[in-house]
């Protein structure tokens, strides 16, 4: 039996050996850092999202009805009568936070150990631009269950863009298909969401793995691997991807398993946050809901959003913000002057900075779920703080920290007092 | 749609049929078949009237301990087929009509609301002659439904009227989502698989990993 498999690799390898030589080139024979430690699960758990995402999502295409009229009990029928749909709905929804929670890690990873830094610029750019192409996803598949936040949050967001000068009113008809948000939309949010985001969102990914696999991995210390290189020319603190990480992230991906089944098996919902009650009640054009909230994910975006004060009436400052806000990320390898990479090695300053900015991103988020009069309850005043206003003024503070943060990089970056690096990596 | 925006993002959250009036904890039991089946009977005798639960089947109460045929002889006043959803009667122009808002359905509505504040909504009622109906609440001031429970809470002693609702929330809660009984159990199995799952892989990450240092 061995013998026959045997033959019949060889046979297809005879003729294909391009499959062997890639498995080589990105497994067998890919060395990756011998030191990773907990922050670098989660590149590979973004994938592992990404595909119970696309074989859940295929699932529940099979049952869901992009229908105005229909969309919102096909759900239920999923919920229902649909035999595992309750299982495929809640993996999906629980899913979509998932994909959040590990990437936003995997972003921070980044940010604790230079990731982003020469050379590995194009992997971090690549990066963003899965996260802008997951936010899309995010946005366009929270509006197929059509409730009432579904309905909103994306009538909101789609009129952010008709606060652009000249063309944003046009634009923003152009992506609805209607002057409100209807079925029309949802049939177009339908097709993008469940064919064309993950078309996109996969190409990156690969583009984003071949770049990172042409360079090599960056590490905890954020050494090059490859300066030190054995007789055979591997280097010397490098291992092969597999079967040394396939087997390590196989633990981790387990961990990572059962938390998922914790949350959907048992709180699927999470107090609200990963599916909103609101959103159990059917889309009514006609009705809006006094609070909007968009997902927990999108939270830190929307307080910038409402933090910037309009001018002239316009809204247009805020929504700028926003845009910038999620855009400046892209400049942030030639933003980052520090001659090291990992925070092992940073001075004080990059060090406060980068907890500054970690703080004021969960403030910013949290605010985001919370009407602006959140902290409006507390009878203490400020000499400027209308007791309304509190949390206005908060995300207003956070604001300017979250992008003090990046325009500040270059400065703080450059005159910071960084420690000697060693010349290998360190266990 | 500039001033939709703004008001969606800068109005402070103006209340629109709701009320900060504090809630109950509803003291629900979901594995209790006894108060589910006691939350079925009141809800089809009181509720189904003028509010449908158009995504529930009836045979699909057979979760809560009931045979198709005492669903059929006891529950089914308004279908035909056991295999039918819990449609009303009552058409939403109606229901429109008579009461200003159509009955919304109550497939979801534990999902939507809360069992504590269903569970301190229909506890609430009180009369009103300034409302169409004469009745008001607390909960959820001046809205459109009357005091459907009324015989139910004059006839009853306070704890019994509080045990009825009690039950009936109980069975919202179970209409909300059916699953939630078998979720939980599906779940525990799941995780075993899990944990055995991670000491095999953990062993085998160990084994691989014994020369790394």
């Amino acid at each position: 039996m061995a013998s026959r498999l045997t033959a019949l690799w060889d046979w297809f390898d005879s003729r294909m050996p391009s499959v062997a030589e890639e498995w080589r080139k990105h497994a067998a024979e890919y060395y990756a850092p011998k030191n990773f430690n907990f922050w670098y699960y989660f590149g590979v758990l973004s994938m592992l999202v990404l595909v119970i995402q696309i074989v859940s999502g295929i699932f529940l295409t099979m049952h869901y009805k992009p229908d105005a009229g229909l969309a919102f009990g096909s759900v239920e029928y999923i919920m229902r009568d649909v035999p595992g749909g309750w299982i495929l709905r809640y993996i999906h929804s629980t899913g979509g936070s998932a994909f959040f929670v590990v990437v936003y890690l995997h972003m921070f990873r980044a940010l604790l150990y230079g990731s982003h830094k020469e050379p590995r610029e194009l992997i971090w750019i690549f990066g963003v631009l899965i996260y802008l192409a997951l936010m899309a996803e995010a946005f366009l598949g929270y509006l197929l269950p059509w409730g009432q936040m579904s309905y909103w949050g994306a009538q909101v967001i789609v009129n952010l863009f008709s606060v652009i000068p000249f063309i944003g009113p046009d634009l923003a008809l152009w992506i609805r298909g209607d002057y409100v948000v209807s079925d029309v939309t949802l049939n177009r949010f339908f097709a993008l969401h469940v064919i064309a985001l993950p078309l996109v969102l996969l190409g990156l990914v690969v583009a984003h793995i071949l770049a990172l696999h042409d360079v090599g991995s960056n590490n905890p210390d954020g050494v090059e691997i490859k300066k030190t290189k054995d007789a055979r020319g591997r280097p010397v603190d490098g291992i092969p991807f597999h079967p040394y990480y396939t087997v390590k992230d196989t633990v981790g991906a387990v961990v990572f398993l059962a938390i998922f089944c914790i949350v959907m098996f048992f709180m699927p919902e999470v107090g609200g946050y990963f599916i909103e009650h609101n959103n159990f009640i059917p889309a009514d054009p006609l009705k809006t809901p006094e609070h909007i909230a968009p997902l927990w994910y999108f939270t830190p975006y929307y307080s910038v959003l409402r933090a910037v004060p309009p001018l002239f009436t316009s809204q247009f400052p805020g929504v700028l913000a926003m845009g910038v806000a999620v855009l400046i990320l892209f400049f942030l390898p030639w933003l980052d002057r520090s001659p090291v990479k990992s925070i092992r090695y940073r001075g004080a300053y990059y060090k406060s900075a980068l907890a500054i900015f970690v703080v004021a991103f969960l403030v910013l988020g949290y605010l985001g779920v919370k009407p602006t009069t959140v902290w409006g309850q507390f009878g203490f005043d400020a000499f400027f703080l209308d007791t309304k206003d509190r949390a206005t003024w908060v995300a207003r503070l956070c604001t300017v920290l979250y992008f003090a943060f990046f325009i500040l990089m270059p400065w703080y970056t450059a005159v910071d007092k960084v420690k000697p690096v060693p010349d290998r990596v360190t266990m | 749609m500039r001033t939709l925006l703004a008001a969606l993002l800068f109005v402070p959250a103006v209340a629109l049929g709701e009320s900060d009036y504090p809630l109950e904890r509803a003291p629900i039991e979901p594995r209790d078949l006894v108060s589910l089946q006691a939350g079925a009977r009141t809800f089809v005798n009181y509720c189904l009237n003028c509010h449908g639960a158009q995504y529930m089947r009836y045979n699909r109460l057979t979760d809560i301990g009931l045979s198709e045929a005492q669903i059929r002889d006891n529950l089914m006043f308004t279908a035909d087929k056991v295999g039918e959803t819990m449609k009303v009667a009552m058409s939403a122009k109606d229901g429109k009509a008579w009461f200003g808002v159509p009955p919304p359905d109550l497939s979801v509505i534990a999902r939507a609301r809360g069992a504590d504040w269903l569970y301190t909504y229909l506890r609430t009622f009180y009369r009103d002659d300034k409302t169409p109906s004469g009745w008001n609440n607390k909960a959820f001031p001046n809205v459109a439904m009357p005091h459907t429970l009324w015989t139910l809470q004059r006839e009853q002693p306070a704890v019994q009227y509080d045990r009825t609702v009690r039950d009936l929330v109980n069975f919202l809660v179970y209409l909300g989502e059916p699953a939630a009984l078998q979720r939980k159990s599906i779940g525990i199995v799941v995780l075993f698989v899990l944990g055995v799952l991670f000491a095999l892989a953990y062993a085998m990450k160990q084994a691989f990993w014994k020369d790394i240092r």
